[in-house]
């Protein structure tokens, strides 16, 4: 029965497939941060469809990574082959890896060495090359630059520093009639993102990484608490209360319509900002965020997406071709351009034009290689779990409900009990 | 019933009954029975996501975790029960009131009658989005309206606390599920015969009377129909948490603390285990409202 049955399904399929032989349909899942961004990856998609005679299916993934991740979960524990190419963000590949096309087949060392290693390490697991390098990520500070200058501060250093003047342009503007203003917005939901921001806290102050490469849980010390504490004082003074339900696009919503003096945002806010279309275009600069004290680190969240191939793909080759054209020196360059997307291949950074568009890269070339990375590597397929306790209980300091030194222990001692089974 | 004797016709037509009710015993069997069975079976297994077929039988191993060393599974215990306690006790009055105005002959009532239905119509999530920018405290009109009438000084972040958030999802969830209450208690209220109004009118029963002792006892079994759907679903609630509140485990439901374990964690078991919890929730609470109004479905015949 079971045989006869996968005959049936078999002839299907070769039916199917003697119809497009020439023309298979790849369908990706990409963009999410805004709707713009989804269409300029989908732009490069077309060009290469249009060229080799294919025709391209198209997913809008969910804006918030959570949500993202447990699409895709789905998608795959279902054996799904629906959608060819996925986006996946750089603390993934170790969930992912078993769902996922081996590009060793495609790709040789060689063009492999043309991006940035730490990535492509990171995108290698057990030997698989699970992901391609797409754009690279590191949290920023967004700064007014017109603000800035018009109340004589200069950019902070040190996050007291950024409060310090965040509450000054903002008592001042308010004063000025201007009741919206903003000192600072960021991303305080109870998700993925607070993890990031969380972990930009704690390490610029020199609180370590939540959990350290060789599995030590050190989030439970001074520096961690002091970083903690912090961040739950600009809460209702220099941060509007409810930014604590703010994802990416509420703090750029806010940044955008010219009511904040900093953000904290990722590279893509950049080009947004600075669109013709943008109220405050030609007001905006960016730098890495804040160093905890006078010795404190700046430092930024390494983040970042990559291109992975589905394993139950029908067209695993066809898939990867896509994404060798979508990762090709020329598509990153305008992508570069146009999006503000950091690129992949080192050599990038040093083009003159790029450069042009997107003058805080030359910069952030530094900041990208201090950049925090998010202990997903070390807990592996529970840093979901991790994730999820260590935005829980920033969220909670944030809110009120539990004061910095409780949160620290309770992360520890869950932390610990989830590190026993990595 | 047993003692009447069966006609020939009788005895076919309930052979025909049979015939019509199989497909839909055969349908439940596939989207009910079978995944609430394929459910409770993982819940005692180590199961992950990504690979169902490969697992391990662990016992109790999941329960005891819930019973005794996971506080956050108490903590939405406890919200469900809120949740569906304030939100069913509100829409009730709030559905039984506009039942009764509804009931009177007033002008336009069929326009206000389909008007009512609007709320529920809107998809949840929707709905959920909705709200969430009315409570925003930046742009939002709750504190735009607060802040013109001079009620407050500051605009208040209602989403951004656990207490608050939990107001502002029985709020949304009364808003959107009173018109279900109203339309069944309306349907009943219609069924009861006017004469006997008429006998009370000419007796002169006060009006707080007549409803206590008429009309509530009359329109009590789709009351209680009523109530147990309501309450069925709000023990379920999943979809407005998930997206109205900030998302954290304090104001996280049964549902949402699951769908955590399900889908997040990709620990099947423990995530069945939740759900399978949440059944047994279900199941109880259905039990101790049959008792408890001692309504029998048989004897009212109507259903």
């Amino acid at each position: 029965m079971k045989l006869s049955l996968k005959l049936i399904a078999t002839f299907f399929v070769a039916l199917m497939m003697s119809f497009n032989v020439f023309a298979a349909k790849i369908t990706i899942t990409m963009g999410g941060d805004d709707e713009r961004a989804m269409r300029e990856h989908y732009r490069f998609a077309l060009d290469w469809a249009e060229e080799n005679g294919h025709e391209i299916g198209y997913v809008y993934r969910p804006a918030s990574a959570t949500d993202t991740l447990n699409l895709y979960q789905q998608i795959c524990s279902s054996g799904s082959s629906d959608i060819d190419i996925f986006m996946i963000d750089v603390i993934w590949p170790g969930i992912f890896a078993d769902c996922a096309y081996d590009l060793n087949n495609i790709f040789d060392d060689a063009h492999k060495a043309d991006f940035f290693e730490g990535i492509v390490g990171n995108n290698t697991v057990g030997g698989k090359y699970v992901a391609v390098p797409y754009f690279t990520d590191a949290g920023l500070l967004y700064y007014r630059t017109d603000l800035l200058d018009k109340y004589g501060k200069s950019p902070p250093s040190t996050w007291s520093e950024l409060a310090e003047t965040a509450q000054f342009i903002q008592d001042k503007e308010r004063a000025a009639g201007n009741a919206k203003m903003q000192g600072f917005v960021w991303q305080g939901a109870a998700y993925e993102g607070l993890t990031c921001d969380g972990i930009e806290w704690v390490n610029s102050f020199g609180g370590g990484n939540i959990i350290e490469a060789d599995g030590t849980v050190s989030i439970n010390n001074p520096n961690a608490i002091a970083a903690l504490k912090t961040a739950a004082s600009w809460v209702g003074t220099i941060s509007p209360e409810d930014v604590v339900t703010y994802k990416e696009e509420d703090a750029r919503g806010v940044w955008q319509t010219g009511n904040a003096v900093f953000m904290r945002n990722w590279p893509y806010a950049w080009s947004r900002s600075q669109a013709d279309d943008s109220p405050i275009k030609d007001k905006v600069g960016a730098m890495a965020l804040p160093g905890g004290g006078s010795d404190g680190k700046m430092t930024g969240a390494l983040g970042g997406w990559q291109l992975m191939v589905n394993k139950n793909s029908k067209n695993p080759e066809i898939a990867a071709d896509l994404i060798k054209h979508m990762t090709s020196v020329e598509v990153m360059k305008t992508k570069a351009i146009d999006t503000s997307n950091l690129p992949t291949r080192p050599v990038l950074y040093d083009d003159p034009d790029v450069k042009a568009a997107n003058p805080f890269f030359g910069m952030l070339f530094d900041t990208f290689n201090n950049a925090v990375a998010r202990p997903s590597t070390v807990s592996h397929k529970y840093y979901g779990q991790v994730s999820n306790v260590f935005f829980n209980e920033v969220h909670s300091v944030l809110t009120g409900s539990k004061s910095a030194e409780d949160a620290a222990a309770a992360m520890e001692k869950d932390l610990k009990a989830l590190s026993r089974k990595f | 019933m047993a003692k009447i004797q069966r006609t020939k016709l009788s005895k076919e037509r309930i052979r025909s009954a049979w015939i019509f009710l199989t497909p839909m015993f055969i349908c439940l069997a596939v989207v009910a029975i079978y995944p609430l069975i394929t459910t409770i079976n993982y819940s005692f297994t180590d199961a992950r996501l990504g690979d169902l077929y490969n697992y391990n039988y662990v016992g109790w191993f999941h329960y005891e975790t819930l019973f005794f060393y996971d506080e956050w599974w108490w903590v939405s215990v406890k919200n469900t029960f809120i949740f569906s306690f304030f939100s069913v006790f509100f829409e009730t009055i709030i559905g039984v009131t506009f039942a009764l105005i509804l009931n009177n002959n007033m002008p336009a009532r069929g326009i206000v009658r389909a008007a009512i239905l609007i709320p529920w119509a809107i998809p949840t999530i929707v709905n959920a989005k909705m709200f969430q920018w009315m409570f925003n405290q930046q742009f939002g009109v709750f504190n735009e309206i607060l802040m013109d009438l001079s009620i407050i000084s500051e605009p208040i972040a209602f989403l951004a606390y656990p207490d608050s958030s939990m107001a502002a999802a029985i709020i949304v969830d009364v808003w959107k599920t009173t018109p279900f209450i109203t339309l069944l208690t309306l349907a009943a209220l219609q069924m009861i015969p006017t004469d006997i109004y008429e006998s009370t009118r000419i007796d002169g029963v006060s009006s707080w009377k007549v409803f206590w002792n008429i009309t509530l006892p009359l329109i009590k079994p789709t009351l209680v129909i009523a109530i147990i759907f309501r309450t069925l679903d709000a023990l379920r609630v999943f979809d407005l948490l998930y997206v109205l509140t900030t998302n954290s485990r304090e104001t996280a439901s049964m549902s949402v603390y699951a769908r955590q374990w399900l889908v997040d964690f990709m620990e099947v078991g423990q995530g069945s285990a939740a759900s399978t919890l949440l059944f047994a929730f279900l199941t109880i609470a259905t039990i101790l409202y049959l008792i408890i109004t001692k309504t029998s479905f048989d004897r009212q015949g109507v259903y």
